[in-house]
């Protein structure tokens, strides 16, 4: 069947005429990259422009209305080696990007202001100790001021705006004592320059701003770093449905489903909505949703949920509700109360600021009733007071935490981790138990064929080959065996038997036993542990009872066969969840950590324990509901532990918000991963194990840094409070102590103590 | 000291056109792709046609 693929959700009117779209591009491997996938788009008849972004992976291309489809850019990138795939930039993202070049303008004109003040603060400095003239002085001190009073005006909106906010709901936060500083800084210096005082501290109050505004851009631009990437994979992950027009197929982005569509789905297919069954029936696997493996049979009539897969037949589908977003109630609800609880937690940067605030402020007031009772004048009293407002404002501090982070996630990147909420490196380090889902967690998202090694490898190959022409789920699992991906020529599918094909003259079937005609279908061991203990039928006597082994794989659903005959050699393909390869190790390692790991799974137990005795876990606990996985979660939280999460489930969604803190692979539902505070890559689950020694490292510099900077403050504070603070003290101990947190932070790149190579 | 009351002023003057200058490309989208314009630059792309005239870059 031929449907044309409908992409005008994702272009873009521009005015005269001219369209345009954007598109995240997989694939891109070098420089090189770059001319050929610009080339091969502005090839295209009507494309005006098309400039990829190397950087966040994404391709702009604009062209004019009428002269070709969107499709086709689609084409022209797969053509070349590459993958599209359009998408509609998030407001989220389109308003962090502006954040970001505000808070870039502040620190352009904070850094400009910090360089100019130093300039004429050196003169003065030098001058005090030579013999510089009052009037210079006075001179180069409204310069000064002219320079400083307009850049902390623009400059120090981010916090001004913060601290008001923060005011305005009577709370606290580092952002208060900064802006009074600033202010108080500024404010005093302005009339000590009009009693032509020695000392002005406008050099002070802006070199704080640039500090400071360092640390939050840093801080801002890691964020915005994870969150493009994670867009590019949403992106990549975004499936097309098959929407009924008038008669017609039209395929269409899962984004443009509405309500009451009429889709279809077919064999092999992921379900794009949620939705009732209108017409065919089938089998659906719904392990993303509820972990469960065993297939459930569906009707007309039937509800079915977005992510689940459908096996057997074609299905009409009316949507109930689009975009995935839709959760069977109960999780829905839980998963309300579960994020709420989580926000309660407070990042150690809030905790340490709500702390620090007050003692800021009070170390001033009682530096200045201190003052004023030994008798000092209030304008001498004040000038303290403020000198301590300033050395105590939170320099080192503020940069003392995000440095780490930022350091710390490119870490992360490396080690496949991204992370979706910026607090998440502390909630890891904290961890001292963790749980995995069983389905698609430990094991892999996908089934894989698991008794390759018994079968004879020119068969096997010859069967996988035979596959590829098939979208049969089971038949997809077994064509990953192919080493060659071309499938032969002239290999029919039959729908819900098998396909066949005729190769070097002997035909050859792969499919179910009748259609295979393997009358004879091998005895499959009833618990034949999860990895390779199933034999290929090579080996056994054709005589074994085919009724064997068909209600033995009833009563394990865990396990599919898929038979294959060629002339009159035939194998037994034996199809199922296995482990991720590192599984083992890792779990290993992670118990030397002295972390207590459980698995928790919806599947049944009889799935569930195979898995748990293989990786060495004791405690396990299979069949459970979200709403019994949660209340293991809270009665372990109620213990004192700190529970991480693993999971990918849509099931799993609830009590990965209920937990510390959450992981998720990137084949989870939608859902799921926006729930995880990070997600990870790839086939391997050797990124848990990097994200908790990353995190625990990180940790531990985070807390040296906030040490540093409480040391800074020991040794400033009382030559502050004792009035001996000038200008070039404030200056050298704020950019001191700032210089050292930042190097400290740097040795977060390095890979945590040795494991890595 | 009567010097300062030029010099100070020009001072200011070059690192305001600095800074206006880096506004400026920070405007212009100079740094929405740091790692593709280090690539870019390396890309004969410009000089392929034997006229050197096909410059693809707007």
């Amino acid at each position: 069947m031929n449907e044309t693929l409908d992409l005008s959700l994702y272009a873009r009117r521009v005015g005269n005429g001219t369209l345009d779209m954007e598109l995240a591009v997989d694939g891109i491997a070098c420089g090189a990259c770059i001319a050929r996938i610009e080339g091969a788009v502005k090839r295209l008849p009507g494309v005006t422009e098309a400039r990829l972004n190397y950087t966040n992976r994404r391709l702009h291309v604009c062209w004019t209305d009428g002269t070709m489809e969107p499709g086709q850019i689609l084409q022209a990138l797969e053509d070349s080696g590459y993958h599209g795939h359009p998408f509609v930039p998030q407001r989220v993202e389109q308003e962090e990007a502006a954040e970001a070049r505000r808070l870039t303008r502040c620190l352009a004109v904070a850094g400009f202001a910090a360089m100019n003040i130093m300039l004429l603060s050196v003169s003065v400095w030098s001058g005090n100790v030579t013999d510089i003239t009052p009037e210079t002085r006075d001179f180069f001190h409204w310069a000064s001021a002219l320079i400083a009073l307009p850049a902390a005006a623009y400059a120090g909106r981010p916090f001004f705006a913060s601290a008001w906010r923060a005011l305005k709901s009577r709370a606290l936060n580092m952002d208060v004592p900064i802006s009074l500083g600033v202010i108080l800084a500024l404010g005093m210096s302005v009339v000590e320059t009009a009693n032509h005082a020695e000392h002005a501290y406008f050099d002070s109050a802006i070199m704080l701003l640039f500090f400071l505004l360092i640390g939050r851009t840093l801080d801002h631009a890691m964020r915005r770093k994870t969150r493009a990437i994670a867009g590019n994979l949403t992106a990549l992950r975004a499936e097309t449905a098959h929407r009924f027009a008038g008669g017609e197929l039209v395929s269409v982005p899962v984004a443009a489903l509405k309500a009451g569509d009429r889709l279809l789905v077919k064999p092999g297919e992921r379900v794009p909505a949620d939705g009732t069954v209108l017409g065919g029936s089938s089998q659906v696997d719904e392990s993303l949703i509820t972990g469960e493996t065993a297939r459930r049979k569906v009707a007309p009539g039937a509800v079915i949920y977005a992510g689940s897969m459908n096996y057997s037949g074609a299905l009409t589908l009316k949507v109930t509700a689009a975009g995935g977003a839709a959760l069977i109630d109960e999780i829905e609800k839980l998963l309300d109360n579960a994020a709420s609880a989580k926000s309660r937690a407070m990042r150690l940067a809030d905790r340490a600021s709500r702390i620090y605030a007050p003692l800021v402020h009070a170390t001033a007031a009682l530096t200045l009733a201190g003052w004023l009772v030994a008798g000092a004048s209030l304008h001498d009293a004040l000038v303290i007071a403020i000198a301590v407002l300033i050395i105590t404002c939170p320099c080192a501090l503020a940069l003392a935490i995000p440095a780490v982070q930022v350091v710390a996630s490119g870490a992360l990147f490396r080690a496949n981790v991204i992370l979706n909420a910026g607090d998440a490196i502390e909630r890891l380090a904290e961890v001292d138990t963790v749980i995995f889902d069983k389905t698609g967690t430990l094991t892999l998202p996908e089934p894989r064929a698991v008794n390759t090694a018994a079968i004879d490898p020119e068969l096997l190959q010859m069967a996988a080959r035979l596959a590829l022409s098939s979208r049969h789920p089971l038949a997809v699992a077994l064509a990953r065996e192919a080493r060659t991906r071309t499938p032969f020529e002239g290999a029919v599918e039959e729908p819900g038997q098998g396909v066949r094909a005729v190769i070097e003259g002997i035909e050859a079937r792969l499919g179910s036993a009748d259609f295979s005609g393997l009358s004879h279908t091998p005895f499959i061991p009833a618990q034949a542990g999860i990895q390779n203990q199933i034999r290929g039928s090579g080996e056994l006597p054709p005589w074994v009872p085919a009724c064997a082994g068909t209600s033995r794989i009833k009563d394990n659903p865990g396990h599919s066969t898929i038979c294959f005959r060629y002339g009159a050699r035939s194998a037994v393909i034996a199809v199922s969840q296995s482990l991720r390869p590192d599984a083992p190790n890792v779990i290993k390692a992670l118990a030397l950590f002295g972390l207590d790991l459980r698995i928790l799974s919806g599947d049944r137990a009889g799935a569930v324990e195979p898995v748990a005795r293989a990786l060495g876990i004791e405690s396990w606990q299979g069949g459970l509901k979200p709403a019994d996985k949660i209340a293991l979660i809270e009665a372990l939280k109620s213990n004192g532990r700190r529970v991480l999460m693993v999971g990918d489930g849509l099931n799993d969604a609830p009590s990965l918000a209920a937990a510390h803190v959450s992981l998720s692979p990137i084949s989870a539902a939608d859902v799921t991963q926006a729930q995880a505070d990070a997600v990870f890559l790839g086939e391997r689950l050797r990124p848990v194990l990097d994200a908790v020694a990353i995190a625990r490292q990180a940790r531990g510099l985070m807390a040296e840094n906030l040490w540093l900077a409480a040391i800074y403050n020991a040794i400033a504070v009382p030559i502050a409070i004792a009035g001996l603070v000038t200008p070039l003290i404030a200056a050298l101990a704020m950019s001191g102590s700032s210089l050292l947190v930042t190097l400290n932070a740097l040795r977060a790149r390095r890979a945590p103590s040795g494991k890595e190579k | 000291m009567n010097v300062l009351i030029y010099l100070l002023p020009m001072a200011l003057g070059l690192g305001l056109a600095g800074l206006f200058a880096f506004l400026w490309a920070l405007k212009s989208g100079q740094y929405n792709d740091v790692d593709g314009a280090a690539l870019r630059v390396l890309s004969d792309d410009d000089l392929s046609g034997p006229h050197g005239e096909e410059r693809r870059e707007p």
